[in-house]
């Protein structure tokens, strides 16, 4: 029959044709896979830095610190004070006894102090997860070569003390506390500046603007602006922020400057940074949620005579703020997520001590690990992978947060 | 605020309507203007971004060691020496942006036919976000990802001898991953706009599936998918935080993927990751480079605009 119908000479060759959209068709769900396996790698790479065996080596052997037979694992907490007491110099014991009194530390925590102070553990080597699972026997014969000193452990670079612990510049102590609060510190200036500009933007171009010249050009810009490389934000908050609005970010004028900063790389100058950077994506998410309001809610709301503002703030405002939100939300994690403009815009390399204020110096999660990948040993790389794994649990629980409430209330609507 | 309780209250004691009329009218006439200083906020961060790298870049060429001439036509950007030719800087970002496009493009254009053309919904619930994940990664971690899977990877199977640890070809490489989701997720968007009657009409002639998508689909979406292939390239060439960790610090005129060589961001960040001294040669040289890719990124992404605009297909 098909012959028939086909012209004389015209070859269909539908054998080719269906075996090389049968061929394509891999070659696409190749490129597909292609993706998953990427991402997949990627935080297989990560997990594989975040944990493994540290050869560890002690400045002073743990077993020389005992007392009357009893080593500093079985001492009281009293004996472990009195052994800071005599290894510590005066001034170093008194800062500590400053910092929180040593009758309000917990015994833990002194014996932590003196992991921290005297025994002072070094990482001579430290290997990654996988090498550690597979060829765990060929670390212990290596460490005993290479570092007969030293002690074999496993690491979990990712623990409660490494959340919770403030930045040093010893990978076996470093912590990131401070790099936590000053991303929550930034992130707070960031939401202040561009939350309430973005919607009110948004609500301008939205509700109030005409099609003039001039709303035309805002619009273009706002899209233009959301293309600009972040690094570019950095520098335009550099010029502004740091430089010449100096007297307001550093506190100068409000006569809070912090000793430690004389000059205006601060928490504040960061957020507004970042602020300036997202508010082109807030002002989009916003209009879009705007939009979807639909046109009949308003007609009634004006039908019984309310103006325009109270249109907008009774009636759009409520069924646009789910969608407003989640916008907010996910333009909020890609701040977080910000390493290049607070580079540029200053941020501190290596501080220890938490920001108090808008006016501290600052670092954040980003640029911490930054600092870490940077290094060249191992050990801080393994900071760096469990310093992302902090971060990654943050913005995944920021963006499940915004995807229960898109579904909670698309399901009412 | 205060009007809202104005206007609440006015609801609660209904008032003689002129009292009423005259008052609302002057607190909706300052929240327009509030609204309309939010909507002209953006246009000062333009404004700012124009003018702060323009003048410092002026500055910079005002200074006595800069030679305009010799900064656009030399290869050595070395401020030490006064030597502030460009192209070390220009080569290596085009070489991270080509390796990252020759990634992004095949892999972003196969990935959004997949998408739009063969896969099921149950299996699209599944992957797209997955990409939407992948595209919400920070940009340091894909510079972590670079410098202790990609750099060791690509020694591993070229040598180490052929491959620096600092290199373009490792940095261009995972920027092909960060921007793989951004094309894709373009390209299926424009894909997905063509309207079923055009397939069917291909089906109707005896195409097969591959054909139709090919040869008509993909050309009708053609001003889409380039938009979003400028918008990559746009994207590739501002990155920063990859080509930082991974590319190599110290500019260097080569177009050997295996080499070191530094970016116009990864410039950027290095000099400013110092405290730098305000009007030192060093500040105001970043800024004529950050004026330099302002002004290409937004030529970009204009033309991409401009694409999808004068060219998309409208129908009816």
């Amino acid at each position: 029959m098909k012959t028939l119908l086909m012209p004389k000479g015209f070859d269909t060759n539908l054998g080719g044709r269906k075996r090389s959209g049968l061929v394509w068709f891999w070659i696409f769900q190749a490129a597909t896979a292609a993706g998953v396996i990427a991402l997949t790698v990627l935080i297989l790479n990560i997990i594989d830095g975040a944990f493994g065996y540290v050869a560890l080596e002690a400045r002073v052997q743990p077993e020389t610190l005992a007392a009357n037979g009893a080593g500093i694992e079985n001492q009281t907490k009293d004996q472990l004070v009195a052994l800071l007491r005599s290894r510590l110099s005066q001034g170093a014991f008194g800062k500590l006894e400053k910092e929180r009194s040593f009758s309000g530390r917990s015994r833990a925590d002194v014996y932590d102090l003196i992991l921290e102070r005297i025994v002072r553990y070094e990482v001579a080597e430290s290997w990654d997860l996988w090498t550690s699972v597979t060829k765990p026997g060929e670390i212990k014969a290596e460490t005993l070569v290479n570092h007969p000193e030293a002690v074999l452990r496993f690491r979990y670079w990712l623990n409660p003390r490494f959340v919770a612990g403030p930045q040093t510049s010893v990978a076996m102590t470093a912590g990131v506390r401070t790099a936590i609060l000053g991303t929550l510190w930034t992130i707070l200036f960031t939401i202040i500046l561009a939350f309430p500009v973005g919607v009110g933007a948004a609500i301008y171009l939205e509700e109030y603007a005409g099609s003039s010249w001039f709303n035309r050009l805002i619009q273009t810009n706002i899209n233009n602006l959301a293309g600009v490389p972040s690094i570019v934000y950095g520098m335009l908050g550099l010029a502004i922020f740091v430089r010449a609005l100096e007297p307001l970010s550093s506190g100068a004028a409000f006569g809070l400057v912090e000793p430690t900063t004389a000059n205006g790389r601060t928490v504040l100058a960061a957020g507004l940074t970042l602020g300036l950077l997202v508010l082109p994506i807030i002002i989009i998410n916003a209009q879009e949620a705007i939009r979807a309001v639909p046109r009949s809610l308003r007609n009634a709301s004006y039908g019984l005579g309310a103006t325009k503002w109270q249109t907008t703030w009774h009636h759009v405002l409520p069924g646009a703020i789910p969608g407003i939100l989640t916008g907010t939300i996910l333009a909020i994690s890609r701040a977080i997520g910000e390493t290049a403009p607070l580079v540029v815009v200053g941020a501190s390399t290596a501080i220890s001590f938490d920001p108090t204020s808008p006016f501290s110096k600052f670092t954040t999660l980003p640029i911490q690990i930054y600092q870490w990948t940077a290094r060249p040993q191992a050990e801080f790389r393994s900071l760096a992978a469990a310093a992302i794994l902090v971060l990654l649990i943050m913005l995944l629980s920021l963006n499940a947060a915004a995807i229960l409430l898109r579904n909670r209330y698309s399901r009412r609507g | 605020m205060a009007s809202v309780n104005k206007t609440e209250n006015g609801a609660a004691h209904p008032r003689p309507e002129s009292n009423l009329r005259g008052r609302r009218r002057i607190s909706e006439g300052i929240i327009q203007g509030l609204l309309f200083l939010s909507g002209a906020f953006s246009i000062l961060i333009t404004v700012g971004i124009v003018y702060e790298l323009g003048k410092e870049a002026l500055l910079f060429f005002q200074m006595p060691e800069i030679d305009l001439l010799s900064t656009i036509l030399s290869t050595r950007w070395q401020p030490h020496t006064s030597d502030f030719g460009i192209w070390g800087l220009v080569a290596a970002t085009f070489m991270t942006s080509l390796i990252a496009m020759l990634v992004a493009g095949p892999l972003g254009l196969a990935v959004a036919i997949y998408l739009s053309e063969y896969a099921s919904d149950r299996a699209r619930g599944i992957l797209k976000p997955i990409l939407e994940v992948l595209a919400g990664i920070p940009t340091i971690v894909y510079g972590y990802f670079a410098l202790s899977f990609m750099t060791p990877l690509l020694r591993l199977i070229f040598g180490r001898d052929v491959v620096q640890i600092y290199n373009t070809g490792s940095a261009g490489l995972v920027m092909g991953i960060l921007i793989l989701p951004l094309i894709a997720s373009m390209t299926e968007d424009a894909l997905s706009a063509v309207p079923r009657a055009l397939r069917e009409a291909g089906y109707g002639m005896g195409a097969t599936k591959l054909e139709v998508a090919l040869q008509v689909v993909v050309p009708a979406a053609l001003s889409g998918i380039a938009a979003a292939m400028i918008l990559g390239i746009s994207r590739a060439i501002g990155e920063t935080m990859i080509v930082a960790v991974a590319a190599g610090q110290g500019p260097n005129f080569t177009f050997n993927p295996f080499k070191g060589a530094e970016t116009i961001t990864g410039h950027i960040v290095r000099i400013s990751g110092g405290d730098l001294s305000y009007d030192s040669i060093d500040y105001n040289s970043i800024f004529f480079l950050g004026l330099l890719l302002f002004v290409m990124t937004l030529a970009l992404n204009v033309i991409s605009q401009r694409i999808v605009r004068r060219f998309r297909e409208v129908y009816e």
